[in-house]
């Protein structure tokens, strides 16, 4: 009987008491935001990733499981520029959640601290699916990551202040460990400056941007747009006459416009992580950018 | 394990009696001063960190324009991008001034052509009384359908408001939605008002322009005469747990079948929602609920015409209670629906009615009590197989049973004053194919084999065209 009621007493008592040291509950929309508040945050956060690399982050279903994870977060960490904008604005509605609402400390955006590519100057839709913030797959700057980390220590430190010390511990931790990275990645993909790639969505602007690579080419005529036939034709016309050195493929695309078009040009396809989990090796965001850049020399050899 | 905790649980209980005790003042101004102190601490910890970030961002790309600069040999395309300038935060888009609060607008425009075998204004459901205008497939010919138009915005930091009008062809405007829904409250709570669709099953909250089909199941066109609209309140709470549990409750003045509105002040009864939902591994979702609307009908009228061509004019008053019961499965591989999706959609509802049937012929009223119990379903499945293109098939089945109607187990009137309500199974096959060469755009094709009237197949070829600009639409699961 007193056992009982003991057990009573501590189940009422850590159900009380839990909530005020249990980690900040995070829902991350992109593996690499995701990753990137788990690095920062440590044994702090538990975070969820609302999608992973081998989904179109535009392209997602406000799932119910999303609503429930929305309904309890402490966070939201978007990338923004209306890169969710088919189901974030959902979740967030359909959650009953005040915390992560914009405007809120619980809402953060990482692209709404990064000056963004091809912010369009007139927005139409004949241009395909064009985002009249810029371009959103910024991630892949890993210049643009060490912008955000510093926000989003900011923000933890915010959300979490009695914890602000530890958060700005692993945040000055992480850009020693990213800046010494960059230099890195710098130095061996030195060699891809000016080599010519094609593309399939405009999400690798950044990445082509940071390591010097030119895009010649887009597979999708217009962001969002699947190419015609007649428009893969001129492609191969194009690319025929002045051959690109690789094909980039993410790890959400779809393997077959690529390979099509890789067989009729004789340039081979690279696949790229895109975000953490996109490929075995990319298991962090470190290892992310590794692997990109070894898949990358490895075919530029 | 919960020893463990309780040890653990007592010691804190001890402490913070302890601190709450003896000290309150001078601790917590202590740990006051501290947080201040590692406030501005981290404050400006963060604002080196992001200024350091910076300067090795200009750096690279200092180093990365003057490269490129001695690399640019002459003749050579200039393809290399100019530097970027130092990095800020972009600036808000859209120069501000009264435009910048402008809601989000959206508009879908929408058309068909219907080649129809049955002559619609004869459309019925068998066994069904009527449930209102928007039931069947519609004219023939080329009809311009509904043009909906949408402005939704938050309006402060409590509230988010959405107006959604229905413009149809024979130049109307109707009001769909105009709701305001808070965002502010605590603990999963949120509460809407105004005139929404019905959260009651799965396909009734969705706008007609995000349908899979042309036009609703069969046994939604039979229950609500098509979708269920209250003009009243919603209240729903999220459960706090990560198995996705709704819980819901309604209620309305009862404007739309199969209420009416009342006499007096009160409201018209109302509705029960419960959905859960969740995750089966990263490639298939669902979702699945029970939900519960009870209302009252006064004087629901209806035109017959008896066997022997005599026109005979009924009205029902009693209490109406419809469960429905559905389900919805959506899979796509590792959750990316670029290219294969699957959707399988399936709901059951099931109607009692209980009250009093009324009957006027030649100028004669006569009243009896009346009670049915009818149920339908559907199961529809979408398949996605290309990027572009989709093919979806659809079965609907009604059962009416069998009413008790008094005027006829009293011998007042014969069965045959009631062909409406004589019982009756209707059903229809729908088969649909359609092809979206972008988000934004949506051409189908549908073609049904229709036993609604169950003397008179009618075969229903559809064609409709759906576009829509403004604002990116949100939908929901």
């Amino acid at each position: 009987m007193n056992s009982v009621l003991k057990c009573l007493a501590a189940i009422l008592l850590a159900a009380t008491t839990l909530p005020a040291q249990a980690a900040i509950r995070v829902l991350a929309t992109t593996p690499e935001w995701a990753e990137l508040t788990r690095d920062l945050g440590g044994d702090k956060v538990d975070v969820y990733a609302a999608t992973s690399a081998f989904q179109d982050v535009h392209r997602v279903d406000a799932k119910p499981s999303l609503v429930s994870r929305a309904r309890n977060a402490d966070l939201v960490v978007a990338a923004g520029a209306e890169l969710e904008i088919g189901w974030l604005p959902i979740l967030l509605r359909e959650s009953g959640n005040a915390r992560i609402q914009p405007g809120n400390p619980g809402y953060f955006e990482a692209d709404a601290n990064l000056r963004l590519l091809e912010v369009p100057a007139s927005v139409d839709r004949s241009m395909g699916d064009v985002h009249p913030l810029g371009n959103p797959h910024a991630h892949l700057d890993p210049h643009n990551v060490a912008i955000v980390a510093a926000a989003l220590t900011t923000r933890l430190s915010t959300i979490d202040a009695g914890n602000a010390a530890y958060y700005q511990g692993r945040g000055s931790d992480f850009q020693s460990r990213w800046q010494a990275a960059i230099a890195r990645w710098e130095q061996q993909a030195a060699p891809l400056k000016g080599v010519p790639v094609v593309v399939i969505h405009r999400d690798q602007v950044y990445l082509c941007r940071w390591l010097g690579l030119r895009e010649v080419a887009a597979i999708e005529p217009k962001p969002g747009v699947p190419p015609s036939s007649t428009y893969l034709a001129e492609l191969v016309t194009k690319l025929t006459a002045a051959p690109p050195r690789m094909i980039l493929r993410n790890a959400y695309n779809d393997s077959k416009a690529a390979d099509w078009l890789a067989e009729r040009i004789h340039a081979p396809v690279v696949m790229l992580p895109y975000s953490v989990g996109g490929t075995p090796a990319a298991h962090d965001l470190f290892t992310l950018f590794d692997d990109t850049v070894a898949r990358l020399m490895g075919a530029a050899k | 394990m919960i020893r463990y905790k309780a040890i653990g649980a007592y010691r804190l209980l001890a402490l913070s009696l302890l601190a709450l005790a003896v000290t309150p003042a001078r601790a917590s101004e202590l740990s006051e001063l501290r947080a201040e102190l590692d406030a501005v601490k981290s404050n400006y910890q963060t604002q080196l960190s992001a200024l350091e970030a910076r300067v090795a961002q200009l750096e690279v790309q200092l180093a990365a324009a003057s490269s490129a600069a001695a690399s640019a040999a002459p003749g050579a395309p200039a393809e290399v991008p100019a530097p970027l300038a130092p990095m800020a935060p972009s600036p808000p888009s859209g120069g501000g001034g009264q435009n910048a609060f402008n809601p989000a607008v959206s508009v879908i425009l929408g058309g068909r052509y219907a080649q129809l075998s049955g002559d619609p204004a004869d459309y019925h459901i068998a066994g069904f009384m009527p449930a209102g205008d928007e039931v069947g497939p519609g004219p023939r010919g080329f009809t311009l359908g509904e043009s909906e138009l949408t402005l939704a915005a938050n309006v402060d930091p409590y509230f988010f408001a959405n107006l959604t009008t229905a413009i149809t062809g024979d130049n109307s405007i109707s009001v769909e939605e105009a709701y305001v829904k808070t965002i502010a409250l605590p603990s999963g709570l949120s509460l809407k008002a105004g005139r929404f669709f019905s959260g009651l099953g799965y396909v009734n909250e969705i706008h007609s322009h995000a349908w899979d089909f042309v036009d609703q199941p069969l046994v939604y066109q039979a229950m609500f005469g098509g979708q269920l609209a209250q003009d009243g309140a919603q209240l729903k709470w999220v459960a706090p747990t990560d198995l996705f549990v709704e819980l819901g409750a309604e209620t309305g003045n009862g404007e739309q079948f199969p209420r009416t509105r009342l006499q007096g002040n009160g409201l018209n009864g109302g509705a029960l929602l419960a959905h859960v939902g969740n995750d089966i591994g990263d490639s298939t979702s669902w979702r699945a609920g029970v939900s519960w609307l009870s209302a009252r009908a006064e004087d629901r009228s209806f035109s017959d015409v008896t066997a022997g061509g005599d026109a005979i004019a009924d009205a029902f008053t009693g209490d109406s209670r419809t469960w429905v019961v559905d389900g919805i499965l959506k899979w796509s591989p590792h959750g990316n629906a670029t290219v294969h999706s699957l959707k399988l959609q399936a709901e059951y509802l099931q109607r009692s009615e209980d009250g009093q049937l009324a009957a006027t012929i030649n100028q004669l009223t006569l009243a009896a009590p009346y009670r049915s119990r009818q149920s339908g379903w559907y199961l529809q499945g979408v398949y996605q197989f290309l990027p572009r293109w989709r093919v979806g098939a659809r079965y609907d089945a009604l059962d009416s049973g069998t009413p008790q109607i008094g005027l006829v187990d009293s011998g007042l009137l014969p069965a045959s004053s009631f062909p409406t309500l004589a019982p009756a199974s209707p059903s229809r096959v729908s088969l649909m194919f359609d092809w979206n060469p972008s988000e934004f755009t949506r051409l189908r094709a549908q073609y049904a084999w229709d036993d609604a009237r169950l003397d008179n197949r009618d075969r229903q070829l559809l064609l409709q065209y759906l576009y829509s600009i403004g604002a990116h639409g949100a939908h929901k699961f």
